[in-house]
């Protein structure tokens, strides 16, 4: 997201007549990159690894290839592997250092994983956001990997006398395919490399002077294993690298970095946002044993980007005494600019803009003409409510800033950005600022904004010596990047023969581009791209549409976005529609999406600037075949159509994001009016797999969490602020009611269908298969997220 | 000051009677593997083991525990290898991990009251614990593969 962001904000320019707005054209910043591309020629292997195009190449500074970046070797054979990407728990520092394992013959015992700083010109694009971090990276993670077996490959050649140990010699071996010498009478196998001759091996430590000395290859001096070849790829028998430590309480998180002579803080910060600070009394902080001062932030305003909010800042010796001193404060807060903030107020209006015609953001056909001339209109209206991500580390950063340079140590999705933020607040040349990464105790969005570890960094230089900004659940809460709140209202037009002849989608919220640049009011492309003008739906006569709604509070991105008010308004509608109609649901869903196809969006109405995940159609198109082929899978695997005992129902739910596709049925009990889940069926094509183990244990993160905003999740706020605080009124599901099997079916793919995304397109359809089982198990309806944990 | 016993070792604690345990355990013993979660007793991310019972440190003060034995995640086994650590890895159960210390310690207090722990028990047992990773299907699991040995 924040890339997109920031271009985005940067030419926004706010006109303030109605639908008079013109979106950020996508095309004015990925165009002239886009057409750079060439498909590199392949002489060898062509069918184990045909390069694509893919979206990594245009984040910025793009994707890395150099295997002397990410790899080295040790005398002993141990083999250093770089983790450029933040583990928040999918896996991914175990994952892709798996695959540059994998591909270049390393045994993952012998294997050590390093975690990268911040520092995006060397290790290429390291934002972990988005469900890229495979799907763009796996190509270069295979090709340093294929690099390094390369060259051990021509080291091994030289160490058994096949060839002299001459640069002369080894240049042999490089170049184009026509004047090429192409190795062989050595195999590598597992760690070491053996003379086919002699049968004579040679262990990676003993090769590793003369291998780490040679010129890096070129893609196309390369051989790629035949998936067949596979050790670890696509085996899922790799555990989590860090799985030891976890479980023994070892790993190093956020707060778990200890500098000495640290200091503790803890922030009093604005109820509303911009809130001005009129005065504070400090004296009862100060009193307490282990407070040693308090510091003034100032007070930031929207649009802030990931400027600390401000406050006062209680600086103690620990954190017991830093929080007890920050409760102590007596603050006189003032009316901001958003003080008047309230959930209930906004809810209704964001209702009457969606009942109004919205900002066209897609027209095929003529659906004025089909809806004036139906012989009926059914339309019906969701929302959802604002959402903190709330993971279970909140946010938390230490800083050590001084003599003009600055270390901070922080659990953040994204280092770079975070590097180059703290840079522009501390006013430091970039390379006066070092950001080590932790492991993220959770993620979801909330750590892609870095504004904990400025808090920490202006804090350590004002107090002068290191400094642990410690964020209590509260301020998590009351002090979030909020997941929207909207409201979707879908209209359609049907005919004599209850054919649906046209579709009309007005989506309402406020935008994350808030938190970027001067509000408009209206959504940018990369929301209105997420399950709202791509729609699959095969319905000659669309409007897509975008109501206006200004941001009144921090808006950021929430674990699949704006992909979850849609896949929540959609695929409830769908099932709402075909009880209107008498028709089964999945029957229903799958007719809609119609024939087996590439969505053409030229063709039908996109926008110039619509987003389809970084990703180009060619390489990336909405097919129709693969969402109906999920949806029939789930349906299966959860026997569908099959009676349902008195009280229990079968919902289900489909919907592509981040390019993958994902269908949930959900099974209900409704136990003494609580909505239970027994039983939950994953079917997800997300391209080819790099680890299945940690894909089915996304889809089962996906399912509790998906639960867990479909029942309970709210933050609603009055008079500007937040009112809730703590896991007692942002409640997460628990143990004694969770989906209990969750069932994960992944369809298999070749590498030559495109690895896509894995981390958030779990979550959208969860919602709504429990909503539609929870009708089909009671006949309610229930159309505003959260729907709360019982039903009458 | 205070004297207490941490993981089998006897301690003199530079700290009042009333500070927080689950701080004081952090930043001034320096034993980080117990977790901030909530500050209220509502999520079990600082659970530890006082006279090898589960409780929550972020509840307790140094003067509550007074000279009870506290076990943290970093001395529930000498190796690392309790029953319960062991089933965490056979199933791979954490995402993220944050939590998992206190998932860990909680499991292993229920079961070792109730070595016979029924479902419903380590459902109800273990719903002290949040993860917001959502890994309660193989917690679950696991907690009845370190009770039964499958």
């Amino acid at each position: 997201m924040l890339h997109y962001l920031e271009q985005a904000a940067a030419k926004t320019t706010v006109s303030h007549e109605p639908l008079a707005i013109e979106n950020v054209s996508r095309r004015a910043f990925l165009g002239s990159v886009a057409a750079g591309f060439a498909i590199a020629a392949f002489p060898k292997d062509a069918l184990a690894f045909a390069k694509y195009e893919v979206g990594g190449s245009q984040m910025p500074n793009g994707l890395v290839y150099d295997p002397m970046i990410f790899v080295s070797v040790e005398a002993d054979g141990t083999v250093n592997i770089i983790a450029h990407r933040s583990e928040m728990g999918t896996g991914v520092r175990t994952s892709l250092p798996m695959v540059v394992a994998d591909e270049m013959g390393a045994d993952w015992d012998r294997v050590k994983i390093v975690q990268a700083e911040g520092d995006e010109p060397k290790y290429g694009n390291q934002d972990t956001d988005g469900s890229r971090s495979i799907r763009h990276h796996i190509q270069s993670m295979r090709q340093i990997g294929a690099s390094v077996r390369f060259m051990f490959s021509i080291a091994a050649m030289q160490h058994f006398g096949m060839i002299e140990q001459t640069t002369e010699a080894a240049s042999a071996f490089y170049g184009t395919a026509a004047s090429r010498r192409d190795i062989s009478g050595v195999t590598v196998g597992v760690h070491e490399v053996t003379n086919d001759a002699t049968g004579e091996a040679v262990g990676f430590g003993d090769l590793a002077e003369i291998a780490m000395t040679l010129p890096v290859p070129e893609f196309e001096d390369l051989s790629f294993k035949d998936e067949a070849e596979f050790r670890y790829i696509g085996k899922g028998d790799i555990q989590l690298y860090d799985l030891h430590d976890i479980t023994t309480g070892q790993a190093i998180y956020g707060a778990d970095v200890d500098l000495p002579g640290m200091k503790v803080a803890v922030i009093a910060r604005p109820p509303a946002v911009g809130a001005p600070l009129v005065n504070y009394d400090e004296t009862a902080a100060l009193s307490i044993p282990g407070v040693e001062g308090v510091a003034e932030l100032p007070i930031t305003v929207m649009p802030a980007k990931f400027a600390p909010l401000g406050g006062v800042a209680v600086i103690a010796a620990h954190t017991d005494a830093a929080i007890r001193g920050r409760d102590a404060l007596k603050i006189t807060w003032g009316d901001g600019p958003h003080s008047n903030y309230d959930t209930e107020q906004f809810t209704a209006e964001m209702r009457q803009t969606a009942k109004a015609p919205g900002k066209v953001l897609r027209k095929e056909g003529d659906p004025e003409a089909a809806f004036a001339n139906a012989s009926r209109v059914f339309g019906r209206e969701y929302s959802q409510a604002h959402m903190a991500h709330a993971p279970m580390e909140p946010p938390v950063a230490i800083a050590d800033v001084k003599d003009g340079k600055a270390e901070i140590w922080a659990p953040v999705q994204s280092p770079f950005g975070t590097r180059q933020d703290l840079a522009a607040a501390l006013e430091l040349p970039i390379e006066d600022v070092v950001v080590h990464v932790t492991l993220l105790g959770g993620g979801f969005g909330r750590k892609s904004k870095c504004d904990y570890a400025i808090e920490a960094a202006l804090l350590s230089r004002q107090v002068g010596a290191p400094v642990r900004v410690q964020w209590t659940r509260e301020d998590d809460i009351h002090h979030s990047f909020f997941h929207t709140t909207s409201v979707e209202r879908i209209e359609v037009a049907l005919d004599d023969a209850d054919k649906v002849t046209a579709w009309r989608h007005n989506s309402v919220a406020p935008s994350i581009l808030s938190t970027f640049a001067e509000d408009s009011g209206h959504q940018f492309f990369i929301e209105n791209g997420m399950g709202h003008v791509d729609v699959p739906f095969e319905i000659p006569n669309m409007s897509i549409e975008n109501g206006k709604a200004m941001a009144h509070t921090r808006i950021g991105w929430y674990r699949a976005v704006s992909n979850v008010p849609r896949a929540w308004a959609i695929q409830s509608f769908v099932a709402e529609l075909a009880d209107e109609l008498g028709r089964d649901q999945k029957d229903l869903l799958i007719e809609l999406i119609g024939s087996d196809r590439d969505l053409v969006p030229p063709n039908q109405g996109f926008p110039d600037d619509y987003w389809n995940y970084g990703e180009v159609y060619d390489e990336y198109p909405i097919n129709t075949a693969r969402l109906k082929n999920v949806t029939e899978l789930a349906a299966e695997k959860a026997g569908w159509g099959s009676d349902m005992p008195q009280g229990s129902g079968l919902g289900i739910a489909a919907h592509r994001s981040f390019v993958t596709y994902v269908a949930v049925a959900t099974r209900v009990d409704i136990v003494d009016e609580l909505i239970t889940i027994p039983e939950m069926h994953i079917a997800v094509d997300c391209g080819f797999v790099a680890n299945p183990e940690r894909v089915r244990s996304q889809m089962e993160g996906a399912a509790v969490m998906g639960m867990t905003l479909a029942l309970n999740s709210a933050v609603t706020f009055k008079n500007g602020a937040a009112v809730q605080s703590n896991f007692h009124d942002y409640e997460i599901v628990r143990a004694e009611n969770f989906p209990k099997r969750v069932h994960t079916h992944i369809v298999d793919h070749p590498f030559s269908v495109h690895a896509a995304g894995v981390g958030e397109p779990g979550v959208p359809p969860v919602a709504p298969s429990i909503a539609n089982a929870v009708f089909n198990a009671t006949g309610r309806r229930l159309r505003d997220l959260p729907i709360g944990t019982t039903v009458s | 000051m205070a004297q207490m016993t941490i993981n089998g070792e006897s301690q003199t604690i530079d700290a009042p009677d009333d500070t927080n345990l689950l701080w004081t355990l952090r930043d001034i013993v320096g034993l980080k593997g117990t977790k901030y979660g909530c500050g209220v007793g509502l999520c079990g991310a600082c659970t530890v083991h006082v006279d090898g019972v589960a409780q929550l440190s972020c509840l307790l003060t140094v003067g509550d525990v007074g000279d009870a034995e506290i076990t943290t995640i970093e001395g529930l086994s000498e190796d690392g290898n309790h029953p319960v650590q062991m089933a965490w890895r056979k199933l791979n159960v954490p995402q993220c991990g944050f939590c998992q210390a206190g998932q860990i310690m909680k499991a292993a207090s229920l079961l070792a009251e109730k070595p016979d722990v029924t479902d419903q028990e380590i459902l109800d047992g273990m719903s002290t614990n949040l993860c917001r990773c959502g890994c309660y299907q193989r917690i679950v699991a696991a907690v009845r593969t370190a009770a039964t040995g499958a």
